[in-house]
C-alpha cells in the first residue's frame, strides 16, 4: 500500500467504526533516515532507521483526540482507530475545534533527488573520509546525514495530499589546541556536499582561532556568520512569529509596525528547499512573508490558532502545535540583493554560487578567520568589532522582548579597521534579538545565503552573514 | 514470533554478516499526554510504537539499524544492515574497541507502580487539569496551563554474549503553570516545576502533587511578580531551592561526568567536558558538602531501571565524594577506552535510537541543614527557585540560569519577592562555594534531556535539596 492508500484506509476505518459524522484527519509518513557520526577523526556512531508513522486526529461528538502508531497492517491501523476513538469519547468537550481542512490543491514540493533519498552508508562515509583528510591532522568531529520522507494526508472532508522530500546535511568541526572551527551545510542533494571543502573550511577557521585572548565584556559591533544568524531565525520563529504566542500576547510581534531594520526581510519558504508541501492538517504550504523590509507583516497559524485569531491557517500545523504553537520551520533572511518578499536568492541555494566551493565558501582570506568574500565585505567595514562563527545553547530569559542568553562557539575574532586581528575567547551574551535587528541596527547584509540544517530534517534556516551595530556580551565564558 | 525471538534473530544475522558482537532491543512504548489551557483540554495524544534496533560491532566499527517490524525476515534484515553499516564505518576507522565485561544475565525487572497511569479514566485525568487551570484563571493568571505525561515501556534485550533481559518501566508526572502578562513582560509561576515532576511510578505521583491545591497560590504569585522589584545585580549569597539545584546538578555535574563527552565523542554537538580523566580521583569539584551519586536503584526516581540498555545491572556509584571527583557515567565501550571497569549508564530513546551514555539518577546526598536554618543563617542574600531558563557552555563550565521567582533574604529572614532573577558562574568555583546544604532531598525528574544525533530525549533523576552558595553573581540582564 502507498502512504496515500494507508491514509485513505484509516479515514474509511473511522467512518466504519465511528459513523459518518466523525471528522478524521490522517497523516502517513514513511521515513528512511541515516546519520554517520564522527569524532576524534573516526566514525564512532553510524545509524539508519526505516519506518512508517501514522497519525490520526479525530473529532467525534464534540470531542477531540489524537494518536499515532508505527504498525501499518490492518490490525495495527484498526487498533489505532479504536484507541483514538475511545480516547475522544472519554475526553472533555472541545468547543474550539476548528474543523478539517477543505479540499484544495497542494503544490509540488521542492526538487526531489532519488539518489539522496536512498544513499548508501558508503556514500556518507566517503564524505566523512574526505572531511577528515582535509583537516590536515587536526581532530575532526561531526556528521553526514541523509533523509527521505514520503508522506500522504487524507481527511474525511475529502481532502488529500501527498509529497516526498530528500535532504542531505553535513556539519563538522576541526579542532586544534582547544580552538574549533566549523563548517555546516544543508542541501537538497547529497552530491552538493563536498566533505573536503567543508573540512578545509573548518580547519582554516580552527587554525585561525588558536591562542585566543580574553576581551572585556560589553557591547560590540558584530558580524554574524550564517550559522550564528540561523540561531536568530530559529528563536524568532519559535517565540516571535508563533501565532499562538502572539495571540497570548507573549510575542514581541506587532503587525504593521517597523520593528526591524529596513534591510530585514524574512520569508518562511518551505517550497524553496527540502520540506513536504503540506502541513500536519493537510493545509498546503506556501511562502509567507513575515517581515517585509523591516515591517512585521504576519505570524504563522495552524487551524486552531487561526480560528482563534479569526484568520486562515498559514500551513504551520506541526506535531505539538496545540501546545507549543505553530512555528515557521523554513525561514529565510533574504540577502542584500533580493529583498523582495518571496524573491529568489542571487545564488541558487541548492548549488554552489559562483566562485564558492560546493562545501561552502572557502579560503584566501586573512589567517582563515574570514571564510568567504561575502563575509569579508562586511568585515571590511568594521572599525572595531567581533566576527562570530556560531552561537550555542541559547535560551529565553524574557519571552515578550525575546531576551536570549547564550554563548559564542567555534571561533570568534576581534576585527580592527576591517581586518581580523586576534582570536577571542568565547563570550556569554544576553541580548534582545528583535532589538539587535531593529531599525538602524543592521549595518550590512551579505549577498550569498547559506542553508543551515536544523536538528530535525526538513527544518532549515537560510541566511547570509549579517553585520549588526551592537551585541551585548555579558561575560567571558571562562569566568 | 516472540519479542525475544525477533531480537535473537537480529543478533544472529549480524553475527552471520561478520559482526564480532551484536545486541538488539525490542521496545514497545505507549505514551499519553494531555494538556489543558484556561479551563479547556488543549490536546490529548496517545502514541504507540513498537520496533527493533540492532547494534553490530565489526572489527572496531559500530553499525546500527532499526525497523518497526518484528517478523523474522525483517529482524534478520535489520541485523544484516547493521553489520553492513558497521563495515562502512571502517572507511574511517578508529582505535581498537573492547567492551568491559558484563556477566551474561537472564532476568526480568519492573518499576514500581501502585496505580496504572494508563488505567485511570481520561475523564478523571482531564478533570484534574481543567479544575487546576480554572482555579489559576480565577486567581488572576492570564494563561493557565496544565500537563501530564505517561510512558509505559516494555523492552526485551538480547546480546551475542547471552543476555536475555526484559523490563517494564512505567513513568508518570505532570505540573501546572500560571502566566501573567504585563506591559512589556510576562511572569510565570509553576508547580511543582515547569512542565512538572516525573518519576518511574504510577499515577499516584500525580495524585500526590495535589495540583489544584497549589493553583491559586502560583496564579497570585505570577501576578504579584509583575510589580515586584527587579532582582538586584551584583555578587551575593545565593540560596537555591531544590528544584533549581536539581537542574544545576544536571547541567554542571551530570553532563560533565558523561564519559563520551570527556572522551570527545560529543565534541561537535553536545560538547566536551572540562574534566580530565587524568585527574579522576584527585580533582576537587566542590566543597566537602558535595556528595553526588550515580544511582539508578532509587525506587520511583525518573532515572531508575533494573538494567541499562547494554545489559549492565543497575549499581549505585559515587561521582563526587566529599567534594572530590571520583566517578563517571559510562558505557561498556567508553569505559574500556578510558581504562575503567564499569559501564551501566547507557540508554536508548526508543527502539529506533542507538544506546548512548545517559544520566541515570545523578544527585546529592542529604546535607546537615534545613532550608529554614539556611535562611536564618544568611545575613544578606537572595533565595531563587523554579527554573525558567538554562544555558551552559560546551565544556559545562560557564552557566547562566534564570528562575521564576526569588526573595531577598535579610538578617536571617525571607523578605520581598523579586522578579527576573538570574545567576551565573563557573561550575567548580560555584560548587566549591556551597557552604550549607539541606537534608530535605527530593528526587526531581527531568523528562526532556536532549543529546545525540539523531536527537534523543532522555529521562533523568536528580535528588536535590536547598543549598547556599557564597558570593555568586546575580541579576544579569540585557
Amino acid at each position: 500500500m502507498t502512504e496515500l492508500d494507508i491514509a485513505g484506509h484509516v479515514v474509511e476505518l473511522v467512518r466504519r467504526l465511528a459513523g459518518p459524522d466523525a471528522q478524521a484527519e490522517v497523516t502517513v509518513t514513511r521515513a528512511d533516515l541515516a546519520l554517520t557520526r564522527f569524532a576524534n577523526s573516526f566514525i564512532h556512531q553510524n545509524v539508519a532507521e526505516s519506518g512508517t508513522a501514522v497519525r490520526l486526529r479525530l473529532h467525534v461528538d464534540g470531542r477531540t483526540a489524537a494518536g499515532s502508531g508505527s504498525l501499518v497492517d490492518t490490525d495495527g491501523l484498526t487498533a489505532l482507530v479504536e484507541r483514538t476513538l475511545a480516547a475522544a469519547r472519554l475526553c472533555p468537550p472541545d468547543p474550539a475545534w476548528p474543523g478539517l481542512a477543505p479540499p484544495s490543491p497542494v503544490p509540488a514540493g521542492a526538487v526531489f533527488d532519488e539518489a539522496t533519498a536512498f544513499a548508501e552508508p558508503d556514500e556518507r562515509a566517503a564524505r566523512v573520509r574526505a572531511f577528515v583528510d582535509a583537516v590536515g591532522g587536526l581532530e575532526a568531529a561531526g556528521y553526514c546525514r541523509t533523509a527521505y520522507r514520503s508522506g500522504a494526508f487524507a481527511n474525511s472532508a475529502g481532502h488529500s495530499a501527498s509529497g516526498r522530500m530528500a535532504e542531505a546535511a553535513m556539519d563538522g568541526i576541526a579542532r586544534t589546541g582547544g580552538a574549533d572551527g566549523v563548517a555546516r551545510r544543508c542541501a537538497d542533494r547529497l552530491t552538493e556536499l563536498d566533505g573536503a571543502a567543508l573540512g578545509g573550511r573548518a580547519a582554516a577557521k580552527a587554525r585561525a582561532a588558536a591562542d585566543p585572548v580574553e576581551l572585556p565584556a560589553g557591547r560590540y559591533e558584530v558580524v554574524l556568520e550564517p550559522a550564528a544568524v540561523a540561531d536568530l531565525l530559529q528563536n524568532l520563529s519559535w517565540f516571535g512569529f508563533n501565532g499562538k504566542r502572539y495571540a497570548e500576547r507573549q510575542s514581541f510581534a506587532e503587525l504593521g509596525v517597523a520593528q526591524f531594520d529596513p534591510a530585514v526581510t524574512l520569508v518562511d519558504d518551505p517550497l524553496h528547499g527540502s520540506a513536504l508541501p503540506y502541513d500536519l492538517e493537510g493545509t498546503p504550504r506556501h511562502a509567507l512573508t513575515l517581515v517585509d523590509a523591516g515591517t512585521t507583516r504576519a505570524v504563522t497559524h495552524e487551524r486552531r490558532s487561526g480560528a482563534e485569531a479569526g484568520v486562515a491557517s498559514t500551513g504551520h500545523g506541526i506535531p505539538g502545535a496545540a501546545t507549543f504553537g505553530p512555528i515557521p520551520t523554513n525561514l529565510r533572511l533574504l540577502p542584500a540583493a533580493a529583498r523582495t518578499a518571496g524573491g529568489d536568492s542571487p545564488a541558487p541555494v541548492g548549488g554552489p554560487a559562483e566562485g564558492i566551493g560546493a562545501g561552502g565558501p572557502t579560503g584566501g582570506t586573512p589567517a582563515g578567520a574570514v571564510a568567504d568574500a561575502d563575509t569579508a565585505a562586511l568585515v571590511a567595514g568594521v572599525e572595531r568589532g567581533l566576527l562570530v562563527s556560531d552561537f550555542w545553547y541559547t535560551r529565553v530569559l524574557d519571552p515578550k522582548r525575546l531576551v536570549i542568553t547564550g554563548l559564542t562557539r567555534n571561533g570568534m575574532w576581534l576585527v580592527e579597521d576591517g581586518v581580523p586581528t586576534r582570536a577571542v575567547r568565547d563570550f556569554r551574551f544576553t541580548e534582545s534579538y528583535p532589538r539587535a535587528m531593529g531599525p538602524g541596527r543592521v549595518l550590512g547584509l551579505g549577498r550569498l545565503p547559506l542553508r543551515q540544517p536544523d536538528r530535525t530534517d526538513g527544518v532549515w534556516w537560510e541566511a547570509p552573514p549579517l553585520r549588526l551595530a551592537s551585541w551585548n556580551f555579558t561575560g567571558g565564558a571562562s569566568g | 514470533m516472540s519479542e525475544f525471538d525477533a531480537a535473537s534473530a537480529a543478533v544472529q544475522a549480524a553475527l552471520d554478516a561478520g559482526a564480532r558482537y551484536a545486541d538488539a532491543r525490542v521496545m514497545h512504548r505507549s505514551y499519553e499526554s494531555m494538556s489543558a489551557r484556561n479551563g479547556d483540554i488543549e490536546e490529548l495524544t496517545q502514541d504507540e510504537s513498537i520496533g527493533l534496533g540492532v547494534r553490530a560491532l565489526v572489527g572496531s566499527s559500530w553499525g546500527f539499524h532499526a525497523v518497526p517490524d518484528l517478523s523474522d525476515a525483517a529482524a534478520r534484515d535489520a541485523g544484516r544492515r547493521a553489520a553492513a553499516i558497521a563495515a562502512a564505518s571502517a572507511r574511517v576507522p578508529g582505535p581498537p574497541i573492547d567492551l568491559v565485561p558484563v556477566a551474561a544475565t537472564v532476568a526480568s525487572w519492573a518499576s514500581g507502580c501502585e496505580v496504572d497511569p494508563l488505567g485511570v479514566a481520561l475523564s478523571d485525568k482531564g478533570d484534574l487539569l481543567v479544575r487546576a487551570t480554572e482555579t489559576m484563571r480565577a486567581h488572576g493568571a492570564d494563561l493557565a496551563e496544565g500537563l501530564y505525561q505517561i510512558w509505559d515501556t516494555a523492552k526485551w534485550f538480547v546480546s551475542s554474549e547471552g543476555h536475555r533481559i526484559d523490563q517494564r518501566i512505567r513513568e508518570s508526572g505532570g505540573g501546572i503553570s500560571a502566566t501573567s502578562i504585563g506591559d512589556g513582560e510576562t511572569q510565570r509561576r509553576s508547580y511543582p516545576s515547569y512542565r512538572g515532576q516525573y518519576g518511574t511510578t504510577g499515577w499516584e505521583l500525580v495524585t500526590s502533587l495535589d495540583l489544584p491545591g497549589h493553583a491559586a497560590r502560583i496564579a497570585e504569585e505570577s501576578r504579584e511578580l509583575l510589580t515586584a522589584p527587579e532582582c538586584p545585580a551584583g555578587e551575593t549569597d545565593l540560596i537555591l531551592g531544590g528544584e533549581q539545584l536539581a537542574l544545576q546538578i544536571h547541567e554542571s555535574v551530570g553532563h560533565a561526568i558523561e564519559l563520551d563527552r570527556i572522551l570527545g565523542w560529543e565534541a561537535a554537538f553536545a560538547g566536551t567536558s572540562w574534566l580530565d580523566l587524568a585527574r579522576l580521583g584527585a580533582l576537587r569539584y566542590g566543597s566537602e558538602l558535595m556528595n553526588i551519586t550515580i544511582d539508578p536503584t532509587i525506587p520511583g526516581a525518573l532515572g531508575s531501571f533494573g538494567f541499562d540498555d547494554e545489559g549492565s545491572p543497575a549499581v549505585k556509584r559515587d561521582a563526587v565524594r566529599a567534594g572530590r571527583w571520583v566517578g563517571v557515567l559510562a558505557g561498556r565501550d567508553s569505559a574500556a577506552v578510558a581504562g575503567l571497569g564499569y559501564g551501566g549508564s547507557v540508554r536508548a530513546d526508543g527502539w529506533a535510537r542507538l544506546p548512548m551514555v545517559r544520566m541515570t539518577n545523578v544527585g546529592l546526598e542529604p546535607g546537615p541543614h534545613t532550608l529554614d536554618e539556611i535562611i536564618a543563617a544568611t545575613d544578606d542574600g537572595v533565595l531563587m527557585d523554579i527554573n525558567r531558563s538554562w544555558s551552559i557552555d560546551d565544556k559545562r563550565l560557564n552557566f547562566q540560569f534564570g528562575c521564576e521567582v526569588s526573595w531577598e533574604v535579610k538578617k536571617g529572614r525571607r523578605g520581598r519577592m523579586l522578579r527576573n532573577p538570574t545567576y551565573t558562574g563557573i561550575g567548580p568555583v560555584f560548587w566549591r562555594s556551597m557552604d550549607m546544604l539541606s537534608s530535605e532531598i527530593v528526587p526531581w525528574g527531568t523528562p526532556n534531556c536532549g543529546k545525540g544525533q539523531p536527537g534523543q530525549v532522555g529521562h533523568t533523576g536528580h535528588p536535590a535539596a536547598p543549598a547556599r552558595f557564597r558570593n555568586v553573581r546575580v541579576g544579569v540582564r540585557a
